[in-house]
């Protein structure tokens, strides 16, 4: 049997292959370089980038749970700036699509960000995660209002060139709401679960084990979790899903695709395998010739109910 | 920088809850510095999910080396019951070493319990002209130096409970030698428990004697990816934070915040 095609689009975006590596997992792509042949990626999502640099938070950042870990790094980056400068140049020259993840404290400051960034050659697209605090709503986080996070995307939508992926929150009641509302404000694509946020207590001192008191789980331990939020999105939007959260390996991944999913993105997995995410792409190719697929596409929301 | 399956080639307690692991890579032991780390990921299961961080203890031959591990949690509880023939999967080497002090100079070595690590791979390389001071909390503890490769003229011990050595902690034993003839011509290499390194800081700061230190911190990537290793930088450096995995885990005293820590 010929070779399987990898291939898929989101939106206006095409993919070598569904497989993408998550922001905040990843770093610059650089820091895998060495391990990993980079091109083989579907795509790269870098580290959040804000306006101006930011430290991120005091330590203990991270702390292992039970398949999972929390972590409260602060959204600490570089910013813009240094990051056109001194990362973009060899993200470049990769053969694979370059997504920058970009988050704001005010609605201002996503519209920056994006603006900083159109034009620029060698972006495949912006993820904007909502997941962060909002300063001027006393910071409630942007994602958790469908009418904030409609507005988000808009003005990232007026400020960039790019397609543009909305990353949404898990922390919500009903995610459906949101990926409805980001969609009408005219948003290519979403991707989902950012991480769920928890908490861990050292019960001898009695003190939070992140000094930032709570964290972002991630993980296989939230798999679940993010392949049902993906299922129940892909049933409620027409744009493509992103599936995030927990895949260790390309059985994991295709849950999600069965989900209706059209790409997946690998996070926490790579700092257990840090070639987790190559692996990945070729147990997707092997399953598919096993499968007689031709396109990887039509596994893409092949979920059965009765 | 690699990631490899490698074998275990021995795993033998060498002290009560102590184990010396020999796991066998060419590529690793061409590229290793002192004071650099691996990070093993002890089983292939996803609990405990994350890789476990461990200084290079020393190089046997051309493709042996060498992990000095204490068994403190789920997984090295895991290593130690790992038996020889057995892979495991190694990320390294990584991380910032130690810079080798100039000729002429004498090395002081301070270590606090398993801390003793990293140092053993660095008096491999120093060999001369240099004094080891290791601390223990009690003399079960104490690491045969032989076994793990060492032999040293010089070594002192002390233990917190007076059962060996010097009684009471190793910073009172380097104390002793920061006498003010031998200031000019010291350097110091610390490894150990925080509490210890911040009393080295504090001594070698303080007399102006150049020290560099490992330091620990928990670590998801090892890679300088995720950003979750930072230590506060002092107040003189343009940075708030420097990242273990990456920026050291060898630092200069003066770069770190003593007092976030
Ligand atoms: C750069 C670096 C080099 C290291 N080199 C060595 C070495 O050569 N030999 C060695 O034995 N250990 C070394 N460590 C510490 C080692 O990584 C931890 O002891 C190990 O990760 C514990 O794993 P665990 O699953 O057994 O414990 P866990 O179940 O994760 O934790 C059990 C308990 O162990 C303690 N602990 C966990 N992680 C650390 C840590 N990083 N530092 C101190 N205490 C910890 C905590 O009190 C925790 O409650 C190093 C750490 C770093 C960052
Ligand atoms: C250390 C760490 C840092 C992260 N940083 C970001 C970030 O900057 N922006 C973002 O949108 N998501 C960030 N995430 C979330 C991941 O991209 C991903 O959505 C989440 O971890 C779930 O996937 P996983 O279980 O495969 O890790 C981060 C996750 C981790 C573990
Ligand atoms: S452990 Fe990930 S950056 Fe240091």
């Amino acid at each position: 049997m010929s070779e399987p095609d990898l291939k898929v689009r989101i939106g206006p975006l095409e993919l070598k292959n569904p497989v993408l590596t998550a922001s905040g997992t990843f770093g610059y792509g650089q820091e895998f370089s060495e391990l990993i042949d980079l091109n083989e990626l579907g795509g790269i999502v870098v580290k959040g980038l804000s306006l101006k640099p930011r430290a991120g938070n005091p330590p203990p950042r991270i702390v292992e749970t039970p398949c999972g870990m929390l972590n409260a790094i602060g959204l600490a980056n570089i910013g813009l700036e240094n990051f056109l400068k001194e990362k973009l140049p060899r993200l470049q020259r990769l053969n694979t699509a370059v997504i920058v993840n970009i988050y704001g404290h005010s609605i201002d400051e996503y519209g920056a960000v994006a603006a900083g960034l159109k034009g620029v050659e060698g972006i495949s697209a912006i993820e904007v995660n909502i997941s962060c605090p909002n300063v001027d709503k006393g910071g409630m986080t942007f994602g958790t209002d469908p009418d904030i996070s409609a507005q988000v995307t808009e003005k990232v939508l007026e400020n960039t060139d790019k397609p543009v992926i909305v990353k949404l929150s898990p922390n919500v009641t009903d995610i459906t709401v949101i990926a409805k509302a980001v969609e009408k404000a005219g948003a290519h694509a979403v991707s989902l679960i950012n991480t769920l946020t928890g908490m861990a207590i050292d019960i001898e001192t009695r003190v939070p084990k992140l000094a930032n008191i709570s964290g972002g789980l991630s993980g296989p331990a939230i798999r679940p979790v993010a392949v049902y939020m993906v299922c129940q999105v892909a049933r409620s939007v027409k744009i493509p899903v992103i599936g995030v959260g927990g895949i260790m390996d390309y059985r994991n991944a295709l849950e999600f695709l069965m989900a209706g999913a059209s790409a997946v993105q690998v996070g926490t997995a790579n700092f257990v395998d840090p070639r987790v995410s190559i692996k990945v792409i070729e147990g997707l190719r092997k399953f598919c010739k096993d499968q007689g697929i031709t396109k990887i596409e039509e596994i893409t929301g092949s979920l059965k109910v009765e | 920088m690699i990631e490899q399956n490698t074998q275990i080639i021995f795993n033998k307690k060498i002290a009560p809850g102590t184990f010396l692991m020999g796991l066998r890579s060419a590529e690793i032991v061409i590229q290793a510095r002192p004071g650099q780390f691996v990070m093993i990921r002890v089983g292939p299961n996803t609990d405990p999910l994350l890789r476990r961080p461990f200084s290079i203890c020393g190089t046997r031959g051309d493709d042996l080396f060498l992990i000095l591990y204490k068994v403190v949690g789920k997984g090295t509880a895991i290593m130690s019951n790992a038996v020889k023939g057995e892979k495991l999967s190694v990320v390294g080497p990584l991380g910032r070493g130690f810079e080798l002090p100039e000729p002429g100079r004498k090395s002081i070595f301070v270590s606090g319990g398993i801390g003793v690590a990293p140092l053993v791979f660095l008096a491999q390389a120093v060999k001369s002209n240099l004094l080891f001071i290791a601390g223990y909390r009690s003399a079960n503890e104490i690491v045969p130096m032989e076994q793990v490769g060492l032999n040293l003229t010089d070594i002192s011990i002390a233990t917190d409970d007076g059962t060996a050595g010097h009684p009471g902690f190793v910073t009172e034993l380097l104390a002793s030698h920061l006498t003010e003839s031998a200031e000019g011509h010291l350097k110091i290499f610390t490894c150990g428990p925080l509490p210890m390194l911040k009393r080295v800081a504090a001594l070698t700061i303080e007399r102006d004697i150049p020290c560099q230190v490992s330091l620990e911190a928990t670590m998801a990537c090892g890679l300088g990816a995720c950003q979750g290793c930072a230590v506060r930088a002092s107040k003189d450096g343009n940075k708030t934070y420097y990242h273990v995995c990456q920026d050291g885990p060898v630092f200069d005293v003066h770069t770190i915040d003593w007092e976030s820590l």
